[in-house]
């Protein structure tokens, strides 16, 4: 069932949260020690949601518009006293004091959060094997990755362990995963959604946003979580657009753009390339004009992105010092400056170390213009380069991924590599604006393809619209 | 664009984010971050002369809430996640180069 059909029976009292949460909770139970989607199941958590969902239906009371309905978390965002450790052995035992903004708005919605999913250490990588906890495995084949770094939240979709999944996307951590497990995924507009209790990464790229099975399923829940918020200071101001306005609204008129520099990118394989071009002839038949377009700027978004989010993440991560919460290593008569070592060296694995070390030499002294100030002109850029595009077009098309889901340990070795996987999906964190993955046929091998359609900032309407008509033209 | 990053400036940076490397650490990380360093001169390409960087997507400027008084975090919910605590307060090993 889907997340609509779930909510619309408990609100119809055609079926109890409690009994949707059980069949959910067996199901990931049954399922989870193979693919390790989850960090911890919150089952007691999410059996008194459920009493109080079906509480408020028996009473007469407006149970929301996501009733019963179990969302799978990634382990990066708060929970009052349920630990979030950003698959991290820093934050080791760490509960958090208070509930993240698009926690409280999950359950004002009706929603069960069931579990905390498994992710790339501090949300740092493109295959969730970055895990202090170890990698999850993807519900298509076991054997490849889920991708990342929202790998947990992206699987525990595919496997129906949850219908909705909340992730996090800097880079592409929720288009890229989706691609990879067969789902859609989201990253809105920064600022759409609050980041409050969203532990920071790259503060000025970081965006919470849904994995769902169908793009009508990711627009309710998006729809449910974002809007202004007072605690989050560059959370939008003003009504949010309404992702799931236009979803049956079709593409006949709508201007899009295939983007030639991302479709030819280093290391695109030709299965990728060719669902993308299948993706774009299908919605020109149905309406929509289609051409390609040129967006230069775009593919030198991923040099740009890893200089500038090092470069955030190296101050952010400065937080983890073993002295307010998480862990503390000590040494006998030692320092407090041996214990932020000590702490420090334990405490993160090693893409969290390169990434600090990397952010550290990009802002130190004779580098920064070279690096970090560089990066910072390319990214406006990028931003031109896209407005020059929406000038002409209303959506642009690329991929999601360059390849298929990869088998696990192949990447590893090599950071660079592992960073190519990113090189459509960071242009739109970036420039602030939205993006979605949307399956789209198979590759070769017989795995899950994504196609990426990428809109303006505020753009999530037609967005999801196109969206939604990819997935209904979809082999 | 600078000259290559060597073990030296590997070491440097480990010491200012505060975390130890093994000899051969400081070899694997300058060969990784070299590689990406590398790569990231392709951007030597763009003509990035007047242009104004970008730190942030949003044109944001001091956005302001009413200055209403509200219930904060609870002080010993907080203190409860430290590794230490005395006297309400975080306690940290000495800080200073003297004997304890």
């Amino acid at each position: 069932m889907s997340a609509r059909e779930i909510a619309a029976a408990v609100r119809a009292g055609a079926t109890s949260a409690a009994a949707v949460v059980e069949e959910h909770l067996e199901r990931a139970e049954g399922g989870d020690g193979e693919v390790h989607a989850f960090n911890s199941l919150l089952a007691d958590h999410a059996r008194r949601a459920a009493v109080a969902v079906d509480r408020a239906v028996a009473e007469g009371r407006d149970p929301g518009p996501l009733a019963g309905v179990p969302v799978a978390l990634k382990d990066n965002i708060c929970t009052r006293g349920i630990p979030t450790t950003c698959s991290s052995r820093i934050l080791d035992g760490w509960r958090p004091p208070y509930d993240a903004t698009v926690v409280r708005r999950l359950a004002d919605s009706g929603a069960v959060v069931i579990g905390k999913t498994n992710m790339d250490e501090f949300a740092m990588g493109s295959s969730t094997e970055n895990s202090a906890f170890g990698p999850t495995r993807n519900p298509r084949d076991k054997t490849r990755v889920p991708g990342g770094s929202s790998g947990g939240s992206a699987a525990a979709v595919a496997a129906g362990f949850a219908p909705l999944a909340l992730g996090s996307d800097t880079g592409g951590s929720i288009r890229q995963p989706a691609a990879l497990c067969g789902v859609v995924g989201a990253k809105p507009t920064y600022g759409l959604v609050s980041r409050y209790g969203l532990v920071a990464f790259a503060s000025s790229l970081d965006q919470i946003g849904p994995l769902a099975a169908d793009v009508a399923d990711a627009a309710v829940l998006l729809d449910a979580i974002s809007g202004p918020d007072p605690a989050d200071s560059t959370c939008l101001a003003g009504e949010a657009p309404r992702a799931a306005e236009r979803l049956d609204a079709g593409v006949d008129g709508i201007r899009v753009g295939v983007v030639r520099e991302l479709a030819e990118a280093e290391g695109m394989s030709a299965d990728v390339v060719s669902r993308l071009r299948q993706a774009a002839e299908a919605l020109a038949g149905a309406g929509a004009k289609v051409d390609e377009v040129s967006v230069p700027a775009a593919v030198y978004g991923l040099s740009a992105y890893y200089l500038i989010a090092p470069a955030e993440a190296s101050s952010n991560l400065a937080r983890y010092d073993g002295v307010r919460y998480g862990l503390r290593v000590e040494e006998p008569g030692g320092d407090v400056t041996e214990m932020y070592e000590a702490t420090r060296t334990a405490g993160f694995g090693d893409e969290v170390k390169r990434r600090v070390m990397l952010g550290t030499y990009a802002l130190s002294a004779g580098y920064y213009d070279a690096y970090y100030g560089k990066a910072q002109k390319v990214r406006t850029l990028i931003i031109r380069d896209f407005d020059a595009a929406y000038e002409s077009f209303d959506v642009l098309l690329s991929p999601t991924a360059p390849g298929t889901a990869f088998p696990l340990g192949s990447k590893t070795a090599d950071p660079l590599t592992m960073y190519l996987n990113d090189v459509c999906t960071i242009p739109s964190n970036l420039a602030g604006h939205p993006a979605i993955s949307v399956p789209f046929g198979w590759g070769d091998d017989g795995l899950p393809v994504g196609v990426q359609v990428l809109a303006p900032a505020l753009g999530e309407t037609v967005m999801f619209q196109v969206a939604a008509h990819i997935e209904r033209l979809a082999p | 664009m600078p000259s290559r990053i060597t073990p030296e400036d590997v070491k440097h940076v480990a010491r200012l984010a505060r975390l130890r490397l093994g000899p051969e650490e400081v070899q694997t990380f300058t060969a990784q971050l070299a590689a990406v360093l590398d790569h990231a001169r392709d951007v030597e390409a763009l003509d990035t002369a007047g242009v104004e960087p970008t730190a942030h997507p949003l044109p944001l400027v001091n956005v302001l809430r009413d200055d209403v008084p509200r219930r904060g975090s609870d002080r010993d919910e907080v203190l409860a996640e430290a590794p230490e605590v005395e006297d309400h307060r975080f306690r940290v090993p000495r800080i200073l180069g003297e004997a304890p």
